[in-house]
Order: C-alpha cells, then sequence, then structure tokens
C-alpha cells in the first residue's frame, strides 16, 4: 500500500488536527467560509469567506524529529480580494463573497489564483519577500531622503535578508463580462486560458486579456419567460484543453468540444439519468438540480452532486451514472420542510482523492460524508470542537431513521440543518482534508501509525 | 382614482361600474368567505369525488402558496438567486399543470380563495404592509382591502389551462408599463423579467403586479382571468410612488432602466 494514498478500508483512521477560525458561536457572517482549495502540491490551502477575504495556509517543512506530525497548515498570506460594490444602475448591492478559489500550476518562485465574486475574477500574486536593499545613497535608513550636501561617498546598496515578508498583488482584474452570478472557474490545462461561468452564460478568457473575453456557452432564451433551465457548475478537462462540462439546474450534464464551433451550445456529449417514476414528486427537479461537478483527477470520470446524492459517472457512457451514493437518504422525506426552510436549495460541493478511489461530500449537522469506490464502503464523520483534541481518531457518526435510536446515533429530527458543510478539499496526494464548517476550517489526517 | 389606496381601476371600466363592483367584490370575497366556512366540507369533498383527494389538494396548494410567497422577497439589496427563483417558478408550473390536467383547477379556485384565507392573508399582508410602508401607503390594509389579497392565489389559481399558456404572456415586454394583468403565467413571466432588470424596486412591483391581480374582480365574476386585457397602467400607478414622495434608496419605483438611471440623477 502506497502510503498517504489509503484505501478507505476500516483500516483508515481519521484523526482531528488543526481547526482555524473563532470558537464564539456570534461570528460575524463575514467570517463564513465559502469556498476552500488546496494549490496543486498541497503546499498550500486557501480559503474565501463571505467577507471578500482570502486566507492563505502553508504547510510547515515536516521536521524529521517529529515524526508522529505531519506538517500542520499555518497562516500565510491574508488579504482582501474582492470589496462589496455597488452596481448604481439597478440599485442593488454585488456581494464581495468569494464564490470559488482556483491556483494556477506554479511555473516561478510565486504562487498564482484566481478568486471571484459574483461579477468579478481576479488573478492574485502571491510572492514572498526576505531579502531587502539596504545602503542606498539618496535616503537614509529610514527612507528618508538625504541633504545631498551632505553625501561625500558612493555606495552599491545591497541585499540583506528581512523577516520574511508575503505580499498578494492582484495582477488582473476580469470584469464587466457576466451579466448574471458567476457559480465556476476553471482554469485550462494550457494554463493559458480559464473560464468563468454564471447562470446562464459561460466565458472564455486568456489570462493575459482583461478586457474582452469568449463567451462559448449560452443558454439564455431569447424570451426569458422562457427560462427554466440554468448553468450550476462547469469545468475544464484536467488534460484535453478542448472538453469541458457543465451541469444544469435539470439534473443534465453537458461536455463540449471547443474545436467544434465557436459557441458550443451543442453539446458533445449529454448525460442524464432517467427519473425513477416512483420516486417522482414536486420536489423531484429541485433534488435533481447538480450543485457541483469535478472532473477526477485521471480525466475518465465526473462527479456530480446533486441535493440527497453523488454520482460517478463515465465520460463514455451518457444515458446513466455507473455509480450512485446516497449521502443523506433520510431527508427524502423531509423534502416539504426543507423546501420551506429553503435548505433544499444548498449547494454543496463534492472531491475526489488524489487517486480517485475515494470521494467526499458534506451533509447537515456538521457531517461529511466519503465514499470508497472500491470497498464500497462510506463513513460520516463530524466536523466539532468537541473531537478537537490533537490527533484525536475521529468516530464514525450515524444518523437513525426511525424507531429505536441507539446510543450514540442521531435522530433526523436533531439535526442542526444550520450547520452545513458545503465546501470541503482533498490534498492532491495525501490523506489530508479541509472541511469548512461554517466560519472554522477543521483540517484532518489519516493516522499515521 | 390615481388617489384611491389599493384599488386599481381597469381602464376600460367606468368609475361607477368599478363602485358597484367593488362593492361587488368586496360582498363577493366575504361571500366566497362565508360560503366556505359553511360549506368547507362540501367544497372538499365534491372536489374530485374521492376522499382520498382533499388532503393531497391542500398539500399541493399549500405548496403552491409558500412558492408563491417565496417568489415575492420585498426586502432584496442583492439580486436574487437565478437558480433559486427558476426551480420555484418550475415547482410552481408543475403544479399548475396538474390542477389544470385533473380538471381542480377551475373548480378548486374560487373556493380555494376562501378555503384558507387567514393563513394567506397574514403572510401575503405583512409581506404587503411592508411594501406598503415603504412606499408611503396606508399602513395597514383594512379588513376590505384584507380580503381581496385572499383572493392572489385563488385568483392566480383561476386561469384556465388556456390562460397558463396563452400568449399573452408574450405580451410582456420589458420596459412597457405593467399594463397586462392576471393570469398566473404572467406573474412568472414578470419575474423573470424582474430578475432581468434586476431592479429591486421591480421586486416591489413584482408584488404590487400580483397584487392587482387580486382586484381583478372582472375575471372572478367572469371566470375568465386570461383574456381580460384590463388595463392596469393607472392602477399600477397607485401603487407606484412615481409622483409621491420619494422613494427609500432600495425600494425603487415601477421604471424601466433607463427611467431609473434618470431618476437617480435628476434625484441626486
Amino acid at each position: 500500500m502506497i502510503p498517504g494514498i489509503g484505501v478507505l478500508t476500516q483500516d483508515t483512521l481519521w484523526c482531528f488536527s488543526q481547526v482555524k477560525g473563532t470558537i464564539e458561536i456570534g461570528a460575524t457572517e463575514a467570517d463564513i467560509i465559502s469556498t476552500v482549495e488546496f494549490n496543486h502540491t498541497g503546499e498550500l490551502l486557501a480559503t474565501g469567506d463571505k467577507g471578500g477575504r482570502v486566507v492563505i495556509f502553508q504547510r510547515e517543512q515536516e521536521s524529521k524529529n517529529q515524526v508522529h506530525r505531519r506538517g500542520e497548515y499555518n497562516v500565510y498570506s491574508t488579504f482582501q480580494s474582492h470589496e462589496p460594490e455597488f452596481d448604481y444602475l439597478k440599485s442593488l448591492e454585488i456581494e464581495e463573497k468569494i464564490n470559488k478559489i482556483r491556483w494556477l500550476p506554479q511555473q516561478n518562485a510565486a504562487y498564482f489564483l484566481l478568486s471571484t465574486n459574483d461579477k468579478t475574477v481576479k488573478l492574485w500574486k502571491v510572492s514572498e519577500r526576505d531579502k531587502r536593499p539596504e545602503g542606498y545613497n539618496l535616503k537614509d535608513e529610514e527612507g528618508r531622503l538625504r541633504d545631498p550636501a551632505t553625501i561625500t561617498t558612493l555606495r552599491v546598496p545591497v541585499l540583506r535578508p528581512m523577516d520574511l515578508m508575503v505580499e498578494a498583488t492582484p495582477r488582473r482584474v476580469f470584469a464587466n463580462a457576466h451579466t448574471y452570478h458567476i457559480n465556476s472557474i476553471s482554469v485550462n490545462s494550457d494554463y493559458e486560458t480559464y473560464m468563468s461561468a454564471d447562470d446562464l452564460r459561460i466565458n472564455l478568457w486568456n489570462f493575459e486579456i482583461t478586457n474582452q473575453s469568449f463567451n462559448i456557452v449560452d443558454i439564455k432564451p431569447a424570451n426569458m419567460e422562457e427560462l427554466t433551465e440554468v448553468i450550476t457548475a462547469a469545468e475544464f478537462h484536467p488534460h484535453h484543453c478542448n472538453s469541458f462540462v457543465y451541469s444544469s439546474s435539470k439534473g443534465t450534464i453537458r461536455l463540449c468540444d471547443m474545436r467544434a464551433s465557436a459557441l458550443c451550445d451543442r453539446h458533445s456529449k449529454f448525460f442524464e439519468e432517467p427519473e425513477d417514476p416512483s420516486n417522482r414528486s414536486f420536489f423531484s427537479e429541485i433534488i435533481s438540480s447538480i450543485s457541483d461537478v469535478k472532473f477526477s483527477h485521471s480525466g475518465r470520470y465526473i462527479m456530480t452532486r446533486d441535493y440527497l446524492t453523488v454520482k460517478v459517472w463515465d465520460l463514455n457512457m451518457e444515458n446513466r451514472p455507473i455509480e450512485t451514493y446516497q449521502v443523506h437518504d433520510y431527508l427524502r422525506s423531509k423534502l416539504c420542510s426543507l423546501y420551506e426552510n429553503d435548505c433544499i436549495f444548498d449547494k454543496f460541493e463534492c472531491v475526489w482523492n488524489g487517486s480517485d478511489s475515494v470521494i467526499m461530500t458534506g451533509s447537515y449537522n456538521n457531517f461529511f460524508r466519503m465514499f470508497d469506490r472500491n470497498t464500497k464502503r462510506d463513513v460520516t464523520l463530524e466536523a466539532s470542537r468537541e473531537n478537537s483534541k490533537p490527533r484525536a481518531i475521529l468516530k464514525p457518526r450515524k444518523v437513525c431513521v426511525g424507531g429505536k435510536r441507539r446510543k450514540d446515533e442521531i435522530s433526523v429530527d436533531s439535526l442542526d440543518f444550520s450547520k452545513k458543510i458545503l465546501h470541503t478539499a482533498w490534498h492532491p496526494s495525501e490523506n489530508i482534508i479541509a472541511v469548512a464548517a461554517t466560519n472554522n476550517l477543521y483540517i484532518f489526517q489519516d493516522k499515521v501509525n | 382614482m390615481r388617489n384611491l389606496p389599493g384599488f386599481w381601476i381597469p381602464k376600460d371600466v367606468s368609475w361607477e361600474k368599478f363602485t358597484k363592483q367593488g362593492t361587488q367584490g368586496t360582498m363577493f370575497a366575504r361571500g366566497l368567505k362565508r360560503k366556505s366556512a359553511e360549506d368547507g366540507e362540501d367544497v372538499e369533498g365534491g372536489l374530485a369525488g374521492a376522499q382520498a383527494m382533499p388532503s393531497y389538494s391542500l398539500q399541493r396548494q399549500s405548496l403552491l402558496d409558500m412558492s408563491l410567497v417565496k417568489l415575492q422577497l420585498c426586502h432584496m439589496l442583492v439580486e436574487p438567486n437565478l437558480c433559486r427563483s427558476v426551480l420555484i417558478a418550475n415547482t410552481v408550473r408543475q403544479i399548475q399543470e396538474e390542477m389544470a390536467q385533473d380538471g381542480t383547477w377551475r373548480v378548486v379556485a374560487p373556493q380555494a380563495a376562501g378555503r384558507a384565507p387567514l393563513d394567506r392573508l397574514v403572510s401575503t399582508d405583512i409581506l404587503c404592509r411592508s411594501v406598503r410602508e415603504q412606499e408611503g401607503e396606508r399602513p395597514a390594509p383594512d379588513a376590505g382591502d384584507g380580503h381581496t389579497p385572499d383572493l392572489v392565489p385563488g385568483l392566480a389559481t383561476v386561469p384556465s389551462a388556456q390562460a397558463l399558456r396563452n400568449p399573452q404572456s408574450s405580451l410582456w415586454e420589458v420596459d412597457s408599463s405593467r399594463e397586462n394583468r392576471g393570469g398566473f403565467q404572467k406573474s412568472l413571466d414578470q419575474i423573470f423579467e424582474t430578475l432581468e432588470n434586476k431592479t429591486s424596486g421591480s421586486v416591489e412591483e413584482l408584488f404590487a403586479d400580483v397584487d392587482s391581480s387580486y382586484y381583478d374582480l372582472d375575471a372572478v365574476l367572469t371566470g375568465m382571468v386570461g383574456s381580460t386585457q384590463s388595463g392596469h397602467g393607472s392602477g399600477l400607478q397607485a401603487f407606484s410612488p412615481a409622483t409621491a414622495a420619494p422613494p427609500s434608496s432600495s425600494c425603487r419605483s415601477d421604471l424601466g432602466e433607463l427611467d431609473h438611471a434618470v431618476e437617480i440623477l435628476v434625484e441626486t
């Protein structure tokens, strides 16, 4: 077994590693984490929040002295990515909430990431500065100008080490291209372009060009009255720079090929599962709406998340998914209440592990679920302060549906629907996961023996 | 006529007719309520002829009501979530279609209006009240007015299946005044036009629109909501503070985008 990439058998135990964020219950809404993303090496972990801030954590170098302690993530950089704006023409506020962060692959010493709110995408450069020039001729050590008359010698400034400073600078601002709310961004495998998707359109950008973008998908009907479907998520294929997928509110996924035409309104492949007539209700369409779509690392599969299930699709089979996992089927009988309190519209994300053998998604009551595709085993874990002792092993949780409730089980009616895990991330190569629970970020690792 | 709070007068209806109608309308509404109070059970039982139906219809109706309320969020400072709105609107359409198919559409509607008036009254009334307060109208609708909002969902359900799909909705243009009322389909279309325009004021006017259809008494009496082209221009004016006190910053009156921009400029 390859260390670090485990198969989720009963041998894999998840332990608490760290939690970031405030403890008090009255934390402000601005602190609510709205996106979590590891970079391509797993060295950095970025979070975005409702207040428009981005916080980047860096994994500390593993020390040989402390073998039992895997590298911890510490704050590396914090910056305000987006500010609240006001659209004067429409008299509406534009939220500063960061909807998505996507890292660019590292090409030099600096790190680059894309962050987006509802309307504007920004490219940020995060770089370190650990040296500074000293010995200027015209300025003194504090930076004040020296009187030229007092200068009698010339010297060459030298670079001297300084305390590490991490600075984030906005390098590009991609604005004014979206009428509707951006829900996804995805970096292309060519590393030169990326796409941004809103409810009705998808635009293709070149990183170097901010004043124009290409519209590649447009599902806006000529008559808005005929609108019945919106785009909910989109992603580029990890290897084929011409392919991308986008999901819809009607539970369908379309694979498009940009070589076919400039405007990819006609899909190459159309993935839809036929409806189960026995399960039909007024809420069928709502719960079929796909909230997230992710390619596997291999590029062979796509995973979709709808309200009650996670599905894995083979790109070569359009008529149904190859795997379906129930996330919280006990909610099926509560759909009316969940519609009433709007929980039915919650958008849960889903993630693959590095080897595409395990998938993870969130649920309510700060529960999150993992499904092992090989063993077909699944586990429910909880992100809570109670299990927050260092290296404490997480105990599997269970929801009891009816009848007798066992000691450690929790009944459906006791679930806290305000505690929802919408955003999670999995380290690209190791069993380290980041789980966002409202304003707290939990980091769990598998047990090191 | 513009000054009559809470009532709009259809363009093609004369004042006398309105007065009589208004009275009739109120009485009709009251009559409805009384009747339904008496015949509650019969109505329910007679709905589909089978006792199994009523509770499903009730559920379906309450789901419809809930959906309508969800689509009418008055206090929005941020653009509404389009995905959510589309999903709710699709749910509403689904219910409509089913109700039209099993024929409960027309039958249930007038009775449905009176059936559970209080619940609806509370929700829509509270929403109405807050909207009207902001628009500088009378703070609380009196009992007479209070009844008519009951008819909203009921009225909304009156249109026949044809009315649902009728091209009347296509008459709904972005910049034209909200002249074509009636027809539940309208409400949905308005919602999307609203979302298209994304004026926060249009959320109020969206709500105002639905309110107006409450007063489409002609339609109720003749059972032909969809087809009546009662002009509501003046009625809308009664709702919108176009010439009244300056609207609050978050509630704009019924203006197109251009008018809106001009208004902002003029105000500042």
